[in-house]
């Protein structure tokens, strides 16, 4: 079941392409930005500017990305998944799915990034590491908010203000090691951070996991 | 509450406020008197996790079993913690502001805070944006339980992992390396308990109002 609902959410994107596109162009947008607002300056891009320049554009762009996984759903196809999946299959293919996507996200933000402004990471392996780890913080914590938002008015807005507060803890490790891999410092300095976002990535999944029932269930 | 907890926090406080003021604390550099705040602004942290932990507690029990009563409970415990976290934020400024020589120092604990209170602020606001009373109090109770998840790391791993300039961190002599004479702890231990009695006792009178506002509304419509 778990399978089938996640080819289901792959081949409905693929179907409506616009979706994904937009959310490619939104990326794209706003990487331009930063580099047309930098345009003939660029040395003045230190590594602390890009690192955080680089998780701004990813932070929106994921929420946005993963807002859209519940908000959009009609009302009568979710009286349908109800009839037919546990709620717990819901979820994970969902996560599965948002985990997918938005590792691509990040992967093509880091390349637009690297190719509009410049790259100034040394340790390229334990930045795509780091880049898995946060896609499935964002996408754990971000796939059950947007259950959660999509019950109530104003679903966009709350959103962001429900989600920010809950993935800081992930963004806040990803910045740290993020610097650590521009500074090209031993490996062994960043284990303990990979280590605890791994945990807190876990811990938030578990919660999800625990509480999406009851969500789902009005 | 029981009456004789309101005049136990009542006596604490006072205790604390005279002792904590009059009582000889150790001379140390830098900290000097403002060491007077560990009666304060700690145990206001102290008590706004354990109203927090008793709102978690509540959201859980109504996801279990449906009440307005254990709602009400979850809510207004959330409205006092969030009290203590201002009053926490604001004397930890005025302190940052003689030790460290500004109020916003940018510490990693003092971060921590500010985003613990804009996870509960945010409670707030989602509870606004739903208008079926069911619907609010469960969605209400999850996001409670996820943002209690999300801010375990926030307090209690991340200001560990760090530098920072806060006392019991990075090196920073905490409370054992300030009480080599107990005296202090003989001020500090009623001090927990009488702000968090503090706190207990608001909670409870709000959700007295709004318990009786419900009937009040019931008795109305009938």
């Amino acid at each position: 079941m778990l399978l089938q609902l996640f080819l289901k959410e792959l081949t409905l994107e693929l179907r409506r392409k616009a979706v994904i596109s937009g959310l490619a162009l939104y990326l794209f947008s706003t990487a331009f930005i930063c580099y047309l607002s930098f345009s003939l300056k660029q040395n003045q891009i230190t590594p602390l500017v890009w690192s955080s320049l680089f998780w701004v554009t990813i932070l929106f762009s994921v929420i946005n990305t993963v807002a859209k996984s519940f908000i959009g759903e009609k009302k009568g196809r979710e009286i349908y998944y109800y009839s037919i999946a546990s709620p717990a299959d819901i979820l994970l293919s969902k996560m599965l799915y948002n985990f997918l996507l938005i590792s691509i996200l990040t992967l093509i933000g880091w390349l637009l990034f690297a190719l509009l402004l410049h790259n100034p990471l040394t340790d390229h392996t334990l930045f795509g590491v780091t880049l898995l780890l946060a896609a499935l913080g964002f996408s754990s914590s971000l796939t059950m908010l947007s259950a959660l938002a999509a019950k109530a008015n104003h679903s966009n807005i709350l959103m962001a203000v429900l989600s920010f507060p809950v993935v800081i803890s992930v963004l806040l490790i990803v910045i740290k090691i993020t610097k650590n891999c521009i500074d090209g410092l031993d490996r062994s300095v960043s284990y303990p951070d990979l280590i605890t976002l791994l945990a807190i990535n876990c811990l938030v999944a578990a919660a999800s996991y625990l509480l999406f029932p009851y969500i789902w269930r009005s | 509450m029981k009456t004789w907890a309101k005049i136990l926090s009542v006596v604490l406080l006072v205790y604390t406020i005279v002792a904590g003021f009059l009582f000889t604390v150790p001379r140390l550099n830098i900290v000097n008197e403002s060491i007077r705040s560990l009666y304060f602004h700690v145990p206001m942290w102290f008590g706004m996790i354990a109203l927090f932990t008793v709102s978690l507690v509540y959201s859980i029990l109504y996801l279990n079993k449906p009440s307005f009563k254990r709602d009400t409970y979850a809510v207004e415990f959330v409205h006092a913690g969030i009290l203590l976290n201002l009053l926490g934020l604001t004397t930890g400024m005025i302190w940052a502001n003689y030790t460290w020589g500004s109020p916003w120092h940018g510490d990693p604990k003092q971060n921590g805070a500010a985003i613990a209170l804009l996870i509960y602020l945010a409670y707030f606001v989602l509870r606004g944006s739903i208008e079926n009373e069911d619907q609010k109090a469960r969605l209400s109770a999850v996001y409670n339980i996820f943002a209690y998840a999300a801010m375990i790391p926030l307090l209690f791993i991340i200001p560990r992992m760090t530098s920072s300039m806060h006392p019991g961190n990075g090196g920073n002599p905490g409370f054992n390396a300030y009480d080599l004479d107990s005296n202090m702890r003989l001020v500090f231990y009623p001090a927990v308990l009488g702000w968090g009695l503090l706190g207990t006792w608001i909670a409870t009178l709000r959700v007295r109002v709004r318990l009786l506002n419900d009937r009040l509304l019931n008795l109305n419509n009938e």
